[in-house]
Protein backbone atom coordinates (compact mmCIF):
# COMPACT_ATOMS: atom_id res chain seq x y z
CA UNK A 1 0.00 0.00 0.00
CA UNK A 2 1.39 3.62 -0.91
CA UNK A 3 1.92 5.94 2.17
CA UNK A 4 -0.21 8.99 1.66
CA UNK A 5 1.50 11.88 1.00
CA UNK A 6 1.78 14.43 3.78
CA UNK A 7 3.40 17.95 3.32
CA UNK A 8 6.23 16.40 5.85
CA UNK A 9 9.20 14.62 4.11
CA UNK A 10 10.06 11.05 5.95
CA UNK A 11 11.36 9.40 3.14
CA UNK A 12 14.04 6.78 4.23
CA UNK A 13 14.46 4.40 1.35
CA UNK A 14 16.59 5.60 -1.87
CA UNK A 15 14.52 3.20 -4.68
CA UNK A 16 15.67 5.70 -7.23
CA UNK A 17 19.12 6.34 -6.81
CA UNK A 18 18.11 9.86 -5.94
CA UNK A 19 20.03 11.05 -2.50
CA UNK A 20 17.66 10.84 0.41
CA UNK A 21 16.99 12.59 3.55
CA UNK A 22 19.35 12.15 6.56
CA UNK A 23 18.78 9.96 8.66
CA UNK A 24 15.89 10.78 11.64
CA UNK A 25 14.38 12.50 9.23
CA UNK A 26 17.11 15.43 9.22
CA UNK A 27 16.30 17.84 6.37
CA UNK A 28 18.56 17.46 3.16
CA UNK A 29 21.70 19.65 3.32
CA UNK A 30 21.75 21.49 -0.23
CA UNK A 31 25.40 22.59 -1.87
CA UNK A 32 26.86 23.35 -4.55
CA UNK A 33 30.97 23.00 -5.52
CA UNK A 34 32.78 25.21 -7.71
CA UNK A 35 29.19 24.98 -9.81
CA UNK A 36 29.39 26.11 -13.42
CA UNK A 37 27.22 26.54 -16.44
CA UNK A 38 27.46 27.40 -20.07
CA UNK A 39 25.31 28.01 -22.97
CA UNK A 40 27.02 26.56 -25.74
CA UNK A 41 30.32 28.91 -25.25
CA UNK A 42 28.17 31.65 -22.76
CA UNK A 43 28.98 31.09 -18.97
CA UNK A 44 25.98 32.07 -17.33
CA UNK A 45 27.07 30.54 -13.66
CA UNK A 46 30.40 30.74 -12.52
CA UNK A 47 32.19 28.35 -10.21
CA UNK A 48 29.37 29.04 -7.15
CA UNK A 49 30.16 27.29 -4.24
CA UNK A 50 27.00 27.59 -1.97
CA UNK A 51 25.23 25.40 1.29
CA UNK A 52 21.57 26.70 1.51
CA UNK A 53 20.05 26.34 4.81
CA UNK A 54 17.40 23.10 5.49
CA UNK A 55 13.78 23.83 6.06
CA UNK A 56 14.44 27.80 5.26
CA UNK A 57 13.46 30.25 2.86
CA UNK A 58 16.33 31.00 0.50
CA UNK A 59 16.16 34.22 -2.26
CA UNK A 60 18.06 34.97 -4.85
CA UNK A 61 18.22 38.03 -6.51
CA UNK A 62 20.18 40.18 -9.41
CA UNK A 63 19.56 41.71 -12.26
CA UNK A 64 18.08 39.71 -15.36
CA UNK A 65 20.24 37.78 -16.95
CA UNK A 66 23.20 36.97 -13.89
CA UNK A 67 22.89 33.82 -13.35
CA UNK A 68 19.91 33.33 -10.33
CA UNK A 69 17.52 31.52 -12.54
CA UNK A 70 20.30 28.91 -14.30
CA UNK A 71 21.73 28.65 -10.54
CA UNK A 72 17.94 27.89 -9.38
CA UNK A 73 17.39 25.16 -12.13
CA UNK A 74 20.24 23.12 -11.47
CA UNK A 75 18.90 21.68 -8.28
CA UNK A 76 16.35 20.03 -10.49
CA UNK A 77 18.46 19.52 -13.94
CA UNK A 78 15.79 22.04 -15.49
CA UNK A 79 19.21 22.74 -17.49
CA UNK A 80 18.68 19.73 -19.05
CA UNK A 81 15.94 20.53 -21.59
CA UNK A 82 18.18 23.19 -22.73
CA UNK A 83 20.14 22.61 -25.52
CA UNK A 84 23.68 22.99 -25.52
CA UNK A 85 23.63 23.54 -21.69
CA UNK A 86 26.41 22.32 -20.43
CA UNK A 87 26.95 21.88 -16.09
CA UNK A 88 30.19 21.71 -14.21
CA UNK A 89 31.00 21.11 -10.72
CA UNK A 90 28.66 19.32 -8.51
CA UNK A 91 24.97 19.96 -7.03
CA UNK A 92 24.62 18.16 -3.98
CA UNK A 93 21.44 16.72 -1.94
CA UNK A 94 22.83 15.63 1.00
CA UNK A 95 26.37 13.64 -0.13
CA UNK A 96 24.80 13.33 -3.65
CA UNK A 97 25.50 14.78 -6.76
CA UNK A 98 22.12 15.03 -8.76
CA UNK A 99 24.41 14.64 -12.14
CA UNK A 100 25.91 11.75 -10.78
CA UNK A 101 25.40 8.23 -12.75
CA UNK A 102 22.50 6.61 -11.80
CA UNK A 103 20.27 9.85 -10.60
CA UNK A 104 16.14 9.20 -11.96
CA UNK A 105 15.96 12.95 -13.20
CA UNK A 106 11.86 12.13 -12.84
CA UNK A 107 12.47 10.65 -9.04
CA UNK A 108 14.78 14.12 -8.67
CA UNK A 109 11.89 16.34 -9.59
CA UNK A 110 9.85 14.88 -7.53
CA UNK A 111 11.95 15.38 -4.46
CA UNK A 112 12.31 18.71 -5.77
CA UNK A 113 9.80 20.81 -6.84
CA UNK A 114 9.15 23.33 -9.00
CA UNK A 115 7.12 26.59 -9.39
CA UNK A 116 6.71 29.40 -12.14
CA UNK A 117 6.16 32.46 -13.22
CA UNK A 118 2.99 31.68 -14.96
CA UNK A 119 0.92 29.70 -13.27
CA UNK A 120 0.80 26.45 -15.16
CA UNK A 121 -2.38 24.19 -14.41
CA UNK A 122 -3.21 21.39 -16.74
CA UNK A 123 -6.23 21.32 -18.92
CA UNK A 124 -8.15 19.39 -16.42
CA UNK A 125 -9.81 20.07 -13.51
CA UNK A 126 -8.66 21.38 -9.76
CA UNK A 127 -8.16 17.58 -8.29
CA UNK A 128 -7.18 15.69 -11.08
CA UNK A 129 -4.29 18.68 -11.22
CA UNK A 130 -3.23 17.82 -7.95
CA UNK A 131 -3.78 13.96 -8.13
CA UNK A 132 -1.87 13.58 -11.12
CA UNK A 133 1.91 13.76 -9.60
CA UNK A 134 0.88 11.05 -7.21
CA UNK A 135 -1.11 9.01 -9.93
CA UNK A 136 2.25 9.23 -12.15
CA UNK A 137 4.10 7.58 -8.81
CA UNK A 138 1.52 4.98 -8.85
CA UNK A 139 -1.34 5.99 -6.55
CA UNK A 140 -4.22 4.62 -7.24
CA UNK A 141 -6.72 4.17 -4.55
CA UNK A 142 -9.47 6.79 -4.94
CA UNK A 143 -9.98 7.57 -0.75
CA UNK A 144 -5.82 7.84 -0.64
CA UNK A 145 -5.92 10.53 -4.02
CA UNK A 146 -8.75 12.26 -2.31
CA UNK A 147 -6.75 12.62 0.89
CA UNK A 148 -3.58 13.58 -0.56
CA UNK A 149 -5.84 16.53 -2.93
CA UNK A 150 -7.36 17.24 0.33
CA UNK A 151 -3.99 17.79 2.39
CA UNK A 152 -1.69 19.79 -0.16
CA UNK A 153 -4.76 22.05 -1.57
CA UNK A 154 -5.04 23.27 2.77
CA UNK A 155 -1.35 23.16 3.02
CA UNK A 156 -1.52 25.19 0.25
CA UNK A 157 -4.09 27.40 1.75
CA UNK A 158 -6.52 26.82 -1.55
CA UNK A 159 -8.74 24.65 0.12
CA UNK A 160 -11.46 26.10 1.82
CA UNK A 161 -11.74 28.75 -1.31
CA UNK A 162 -11.82 25.41 -3.42
CA UNK A 163 -13.73 22.30 -1.62
CA UNK A 164 -17.13 22.85 -3.36
CA UNK A 165 -15.85 22.72 -6.62
CA UNK A 166 -13.41 20.18 -7.29
CA UNK A 167 -14.28 19.01 -10.04
CA UNK A 168 -14.32 22.72 -11.76
CA UNK A 169 -11.72 23.57 -14.69
CA UNK A 170 -8.85 24.97 -13.18
CA UNK A 171 -8.89 27.66 -15.75
CA UNK A 172 -11.75 29.03 -14.19
CA UNK A 173 -9.93 29.93 -10.77
CA UNK A 174 -8.20 33.50 -10.55
CA UNK A 175 -4.56 33.86 -11.40
CA UNK A 176 -3.73 33.67 -7.53
CA UNK A 177 -5.27 31.00 -7.15
CA UNK A 178 -4.07 29.23 -10.09
CA UNK A 179 -0.34 29.37 -8.39
CA UNK A 180 -1.72 28.38 -5.34
CA UNK A 181 -3.34 25.38 -7.27
CA UNK A 182 0.62 24.93 -8.75
CA UNK A 183 1.87 24.67 -5.31
CA UNK A 184 -0.43 22.20 -4.26
CA UNK A 185 0.43 20.34 -7.23
CA UNK A 186 4.11 20.45 -6.38
CA UNK A 187 3.21 19.49 -2.45
CA UNK A 188 1.45 16.42 -4.09
CA UNK A 189 4.20 14.32 -5.39
CA UNK A 190 6.28 15.35 -1.43
CA UNK A 191 8.95 17.21 -2.26
CA UNK A 192 11.43 18.37 0.39
CA UNK A 193 12.85 20.90 -1.76
CA UNK A 194 10.80 23.58 -3.75
CA UNK A 195 12.18 25.98 -6.25
CA UNK A 196 10.35 29.13 -7.10
CA UNK A 197 11.13 31.43 -9.79
CA UNK A 198 9.01 34.61 -9.68
CA UNK A 199 6.09 32.85 -8.25
CA UNK A 200 4.58 36.26 -7.51
CA UNK A 201 5.42 38.39 -11.04
CA UNK A 202 2.15 37.75 -12.51
CA UNK A 203 0.22 38.06 -9.42
CA UNK A 204 -1.73 40.98 -7.70
CA UNK A 205 -0.65 42.31 -4.29
CA UNK A 206 -3.52 40.71 -2.31
CA UNK A 207 -2.07 37.28 -4.33
CA UNK A 208 1.41 37.93 -3.53
CA UNK A 209 0.45 38.89 0.02
CA UNK A 210 -1.06 35.08 -0.01
CA UNK A 211 1.75 33.12 -1.22
CA UNK A 212 4.38 34.87 0.89
CA UNK A 213 2.39 33.71 3.65
CA UNK A 214 2.10 30.26 2.50
CA UNK A 215 6.05 30.52 1.69
CA UNK A 216 6.27 31.17 5.12
CA UNK A 217 4.34 28.23 6.61
CA UNK A 218 6.11 26.25 3.98
CA UNK A 219 9.30 26.34 5.00
CA UNK A 220 8.49 25.16 8.63
CA UNK A 221 8.45 21.61 6.19
CA UNK A 222 10.52 22.23 2.95
CA UNK A 223 13.35 24.05 2.14
CA UNK A 224 12.30 27.18 -0.07
CA UNK A 225 14.76 29.16 -2.77
CA UNK A 226 13.39 31.83 -4.21
CA UNK A 227 14.38 33.58 -7.57
CA UNK A 228 12.41 36.89 -7.57
CA UNK A 229 12.89 40.78 -9.16
CA UNK A 230 10.86 41.95 -6.14
CA UNK A 231 13.29 42.97 -3.41
CA UNK A 232 11.15 43.98 -0.80
CA UNK A 233 9.11 40.49 -1.14
CA UNK A 234 13.35 38.49 -1.09
CA UNK A 235 13.31 41.03 2.52
CA UNK A 236 9.77 40.26 3.48
CA UNK A 237 9.75 36.33 2.91
CA UNK A 238 13.54 34.96 3.23
CA UNK A 239 15.94 33.96 5.96
CA UNK A 240 19.00 33.98 3.69
CA UNK A 241 19.84 36.30 0.68
CA UNK A 242 21.88 35.54 -2.50
CA UNK A 243 23.13 38.73 -4.84
CA UNK A 244 24.10 37.40 -8.32
CA UNK A 245 25.98 39.26 -10.93
CA UNK A 246 27.08 38.71 -14.41
CA UNK A 247 26.91 34.65 -13.12
CA UNK A 248 28.88 35.08 -9.71
CA UNK A 249 27.64 35.11 -6.30
CA UNK A 250 28.73 38.42 -5.13
CA UNK A 251 27.33 37.95 -1.42
CA UNK A 252 25.25 34.84 0.19
CA UNK A 253 24.44 36.00 3.75
CA UNK A 254 21.14 36.55 6.31
CA UNK A 255 18.38 38.84 4.41
CA UNK A 256 18.99 41.17 7.33
CA UNK A 257 22.95 41.51 6.65
CA UNK A 258 22.24 41.78 2.97
CA UNK A 259 19.51 44.69 3.38
CA UNK A 260 20.75 46.52 6.08
CA UNK A 261 24.74 46.46 5.83
CA UNK A 262 25.74 44.38 2.64
CA UNK A 263 29.89 43.49 2.66
CA UNK A 264 29.69 44.33 -1.07
CA UNK A 265 29.54 47.37 -2.59
CA UNK A 266 27.78 45.72 -5.78
CA UNK A 267 25.10 44.45 -3.54
CA UNK A 268 24.58 47.48 -1.61
CA UNK A 269 24.17 49.27 -4.54
CA UNK A 270 21.96 46.32 -6.41
CA UNK A 271 19.73 46.51 -3.03
CA UNK A 272 19.15 50.26 -3.03
CA UNK A 273 17.98 50.15 -6.41
CA UNK A 274 20.93 52.56 -7.69
CA UNK A 275 21.38 49.84 -11.14
CA UNK A 276 20.09 46.52 -12.54
CA UNK B 1 27.52 48.02 -13.81
CA UNK B 2 26.39 51.72 -13.63
CA UNK B 3 27.69 52.53 -9.90
CA UNK B 4 25.65 55.52 -8.47
CA UNK B 5 22.74 55.80 -10.75
CA UNK B 6 19.10 55.10 -10.70
CA UNK B 7 16.42 56.81 -8.10
CA UNK B 8 17.99 60.18 -9.10
CA UNK B 9 14.45 61.16 -6.95
CA UNK B 10 15.06 59.24 -3.91
CA UNK B 11 18.69 60.49 -3.82
CA UNK B 12 18.55 64.28 -4.37
CA UNK B 13 15.63 63.44 -1.00
CA UNK B 14 18.30 61.78 0.83
CA UNK B 15 20.58 65.02 -0.10
CA UNK B 16 18.10 67.46 0.92
CA UNK B 17 17.60 65.46 4.02
CA UNK B 18 20.76 65.76 5.08
CA UNK B 19 20.79 69.52 4.12
CA UNK B 20 17.74 69.81 6.54
CA UNK B 21 20.27 68.44 9.26
CA UNK B 22 22.89 70.85 8.56
CA UNK B 23 20.58 73.34 8.86
CA UNK B 24 19.46 72.24 12.47
CA UNK B 25 22.97 71.98 13.50
CA UNK B 26 24.05 75.07 12.11
CA UNK B 27 20.98 76.39 13.90
CA UNK B 28 21.99 75.24 17.16
CA UNK B 29 25.34 76.38 17.06
CA UNK B 30 24.90 79.80 16.50
CA UNK B 31 22.14 79.65 19.63
CA UNK B 32 24.75 78.79 21.43
CA UNK B 33 27.16 81.04 19.74
CA UNK B 34 25.15 84.44 20.68
CA UNK B 35 23.75 82.68 23.89
CA UNK B 36 27.70 82.76 25.16
CA UNK B 37 27.81 86.14 23.64
CA UNK B 38 24.91 87.32 25.65
CA UNK B 39 25.98 85.66 28.38
CA UNK B 40 29.89 87.40 28.00
CA UNK B 41 28.44 90.75 27.11
CA UNK B 42 25.29 90.54 29.04
CA UNK B 43 23.07 91.37 26.46
CA UNK B 44 19.88 91.14 27.21
CA UNK B 45 18.08 91.58 23.90
CA UNK B 46 20.68 88.92 22.05
CA UNK B 47 19.33 86.50 24.85
CA UNK B 48 15.83 87.44 24.26
CA UNK B 49 16.45 86.50 20.37
CA UNK B 50 18.47 83.03 20.83
CA UNK B 51 15.55 82.27 23.03
CA UNK B 52 13.17 83.02 20.40
CA UNK B 53 15.46 81.33 17.91
CA UNK B 54 14.06 78.20 19.82
CA UNK B 55 11.36 77.30 17.05
CA UNK B 56 13.08 77.32 14.09
CA UNK B 57 15.19 74.77 15.61
CA UNK B 58 12.04 72.80 16.57
CA UNK B 59 10.23 72.99 12.98
CA UNK B 60 13.74 71.89 11.47
CA UNK B 61 13.51 68.83 13.64
CA UNK B 62 9.70 68.06 12.70
CA UNK B 63 10.57 68.75 8.82
CA UNK B 64 13.20 65.87 9.44
CA UNK B 65 10.95 63.71 11.06
CA UNK B 66 7.95 64.48 8.37
CA UNK B 67 11.22 63.63 5.89
CA UNK B 68 12.14 60.64 7.25
CA UNK B 69 8.35 58.82 7.96
CA UNK B 70 7.83 59.99 4.09
CA UNK B 71 10.83 58.40 2.78
CA UNK B 72 10.49 55.58 4.68
CA UNK B 73 6.94 54.81 3.93
CA UNK B 74 7.29 55.88 -0.20
CA UNK B 75 10.86 54.75 -0.75
CA UNK B 76 11.52 51.97 1.02
CA UNK B 77 15.24 52.52 1.64
CA UNK B 78 17.65 49.76 2.52
CA UNK B 79 21.27 49.42 3.37
CA UNK B 80 23.40 52.51 3.42
CA UNK B 81 19.85 54.37 2.67
CA UNK B 82 18.51 52.97 5.69
CA UNK B 83 21.07 53.75 8.12
CA UNK B 84 20.92 57.19 6.90
CA UNK B 85 17.23 57.86 7.11
CA UNK B 86 16.87 56.24 10.36
CA UNK B 87 20.06 57.96 11.39
CA UNK B 88 18.48 61.45 10.36
CA UNK B 89 15.58 60.78 12.34
CA UNK B 90 17.84 60.15 15.90
CA UNK B 91 20.36 63.20 14.80
CA UNK B 92 17.66 65.60 14.58
CA UNK B 93 16.78 64.70 18.26
CA UNK B 94 20.17 64.90 19.13
CA UNK B 95 20.55 68.29 17.31
CA UNK B 96 17.53 69.63 18.64
CA UNK B 97 18.72 69.37 22.07
CA UNK B 98 21.54 71.00 21.44
CA UNK B 99 19.55 74.42 20.26
CA UNK B 100 16.96 73.70 23.52
CA UNK B 101 20.33 74.30 25.84
CA UNK B 102 21.43 76.58 23.87
CA UNK B 103 18.00 78.81 24.58
CA UNK B 104 18.65 77.23 28.23
CA UNK B 105 22.02 79.20 28.32
CA UNK B 106 20.65 82.54 26.68
CA UNK B 107 17.64 82.52 29.97
CA UNK B 108 20.63 82.73 32.43
CA UNK B 109 21.85 84.87 30.30
CA UNK B 110 19.02 86.70 30.55
CA UNK B 111 19.04 86.53 34.31
CA UNK B 112 22.48 87.87 34.92
CA UNK B 113 22.46 90.22 32.96
CA UNK B 114 22.59 93.09 35.16
CA UNK B 115 24.87 91.25 38.06
CA UNK B 116 28.31 92.03 38.54
CA UNK B 117 30.28 88.97 37.90
CA UNK B 118 32.08 86.97 40.65
CA UNK B 119 33.55 84.32 38.61
CA UNK B 120 35.93 84.88 35.02
CA UNK B 121 33.96 83.52 32.78
CA UNK B 122 37.21 81.54 30.53
CA UNK B 123 36.38 78.12 30.84
CA UNK B 124 32.51 78.35 29.97
CA UNK B 125 33.19 80.18 26.79
CA UNK B 126 35.76 77.72 26.00
CA UNK B 127 33.37 75.12 26.63
CA UNK B 128 30.39 76.48 23.81
CA UNK B 129 33.15 77.40 21.31
CA UNK B 130 35.06 73.29 21.17
CA UNK B 131 30.63 72.80 21.14
CA UNK B 132 30.18 74.80 18.23
CA UNK B 133 33.26 73.21 16.52
CA UNK B 134 32.29 69.63 17.29
CA UNK B 135 28.94 70.28 15.45
CA UNK B 136 30.45 72.00 12.56
CA UNK B 137 32.90 69.13 12.19
CA UNK B 138 30.37 66.72 12.90
CA UNK B 139 28.04 67.64 10.30
CA UNK B 140 31.13 67.83 7.91
CA UNK B 141 31.57 64.14 8.67
CA UNK B 142 28.08 63.08 7.76
CA UNK B 143 28.31 64.60 4.56
CA UNK B 144 31.93 63.19 4.37
CA UNK B 145 30.30 59.75 5.83
CA UNK B 146 33.96 59.97 7.21
CA UNK B 147 33.78 57.43 10.10
CA UNK B 148 37.00 58.57 11.32
CA UNK B 149 36.29 62.30 11.09
CA UNK B 150 32.75 61.14 13.62
CA UNK B 151 35.45 59.38 15.76
CA UNK B 152 37.58 62.68 15.88
CA UNK B 153 34.34 64.47 16.90
CA UNK B 154 33.79 62.40 19.76
CA UNK B 155 37.27 62.91 21.06
CA UNK B 156 37.07 66.57 21.59
CA UNK B 157 34.25 66.02 24.09
CA UNK B 158 37.19 64.55 26.24
CA UNK B 159 37.98 68.76 26.50
CA UNK B 160 34.46 69.53 27.18
CA UNK B 161 34.37 67.39 29.97
CA UNK B 162 37.20 67.88 31.80
CA UNK B 163 36.55 71.53 32.11
CA UNK B 164 32.92 70.85 33.26
CA UNK B 165 34.56 68.76 36.04
CA UNK B 166 36.99 71.46 36.73
CA UNK B 167 34.86 74.06 36.67
CA UNK B 168 32.25 72.02 38.95
CA UNK B 169 34.53 71.18 41.57
CA UNK B 170 35.80 75.11 41.78
CA UNK B 171 32.02 76.78 41.52
CA UNK B 172 31.28 74.60 44.51
CA UNK B 173 34.16 75.86 46.46
CA UNK B 174 33.59 79.38 45.24
CA UNK B 175 29.95 79.00 46.88
CA UNK B 176 31.37 77.35 50.08
CA UNK B 177 34.11 80.54 50.19
CA UNK B 178 31.21 83.09 50.14
CA UNK B 179 27.20 82.26 50.09
CA UNK B 180 26.50 85.59 48.56
CA UNK B 181 27.60 84.48 45.35
CA UNK B 182 25.85 81.01 45.63
CA UNK B 183 22.69 81.89 43.58
CA UNK B 184 25.36 83.40 40.56
CA UNK B 185 27.66 80.05 41.11
CA UNK B 186 24.50 77.68 40.58
CA UNK B 187 23.94 79.75 37.26
CA UNK B 188 26.98 79.88 35.94
CA UNK B 189 27.05 76.19 37.12
CA UNK B 190 23.72 75.35 35.57
CA UNK B 191 25.37 76.89 32.07
CA UNK B 192 28.40 74.18 32.25
CA UNK B 193 26.35 71.37 32.91
CA UNK B 194 24.26 72.28 29.92
CA UNK B 195 27.30 72.58 27.90
CA UNK B 196 28.56 69.39 29.03
CA UNK B 197 24.87 67.89 27.80
CA UNK B 198 25.47 69.46 24.33
CA UNK B 199 28.97 67.01 23.93
CA UNK B 200 27.48 64.49 24.55
CA UNK B 201 24.81 64.91 22.48
CA UNK B 202 27.51 65.35 19.83
CA UNK B 203 29.00 62.33 20.61
CA UNK B 204 25.31 60.60 19.87
CA UNK B 205 25.50 62.37 16.56
CA UNK B 206 28.82 61.56 15.80
CA UNK B 207 28.08 57.75 16.74
CA UNK B 208 25.30 57.74 14.39
CA UNK B 209 27.33 59.22 11.54
CA UNK B 210 30.05 56.37 12.65
CA UNK B 211 27.21 53.76 11.74
CA UNK B 212 25.90 55.27 8.62
CA UNK B 213 29.22 55.32 7.24
CA UNK B 214 30.57 51.38 8.68
CA UNK B 215 27.17 49.86 9.50
CA UNK B 216 28.75 48.52 12.42
CA UNK B 217 27.10 50.55 16.09
CA UNK B 218 30.43 51.41 18.05
CA UNK B 219 30.19 53.29 21.57
CA UNK B 220 32.29 56.73 21.29
CA UNK B 221 32.12 57.62 24.58
CA UNK B 222 35.49 56.59 25.40
CA UNK B 223 36.85 56.81 21.59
Amino acid sequence: MQPVPTPVPQDTEDPAGVPDADAGGQALRLRTEELSVFYADVQALKSVTVEIPAREITALIGPSGCGKSTFLRCFNRMNDVIPDARVQGKVLLGDRDVNGRGVDVVELRKRVGMVFQQPNPFPMSIFDNVAYGPKIHGVRGRQQLQEIVETSLKSAALWDEVKDELKKSAFDLSGGQQQRLCIARTLAVKPEVILMDEPCSALDPQSTSRIEDLMTDLKRHYTVIIVTHNMQQAARVSKMTGFFLMGDLVEFDTTEKVFTNPADERTEQYVSGRFG
Amino acid sequence: MASGEGRTAFQQELLQLKATLRQLGECGARMLEDAMKALVNQDYDLAEDVRKRDNQADALDRRVDDDTMSLLALQAPVAGDLRTVLGAARMATDLERVADYAKDVAKVARKLHREKYYWPLEDIPAMAMCCTKMTRLVLDALDDEDPEAAIQVARMDHDVDARWKLLRDQLVEHMESDPRHVRQAARLLLVARYLERVGDHLVNVAERVHHIATGEFRSLDDA
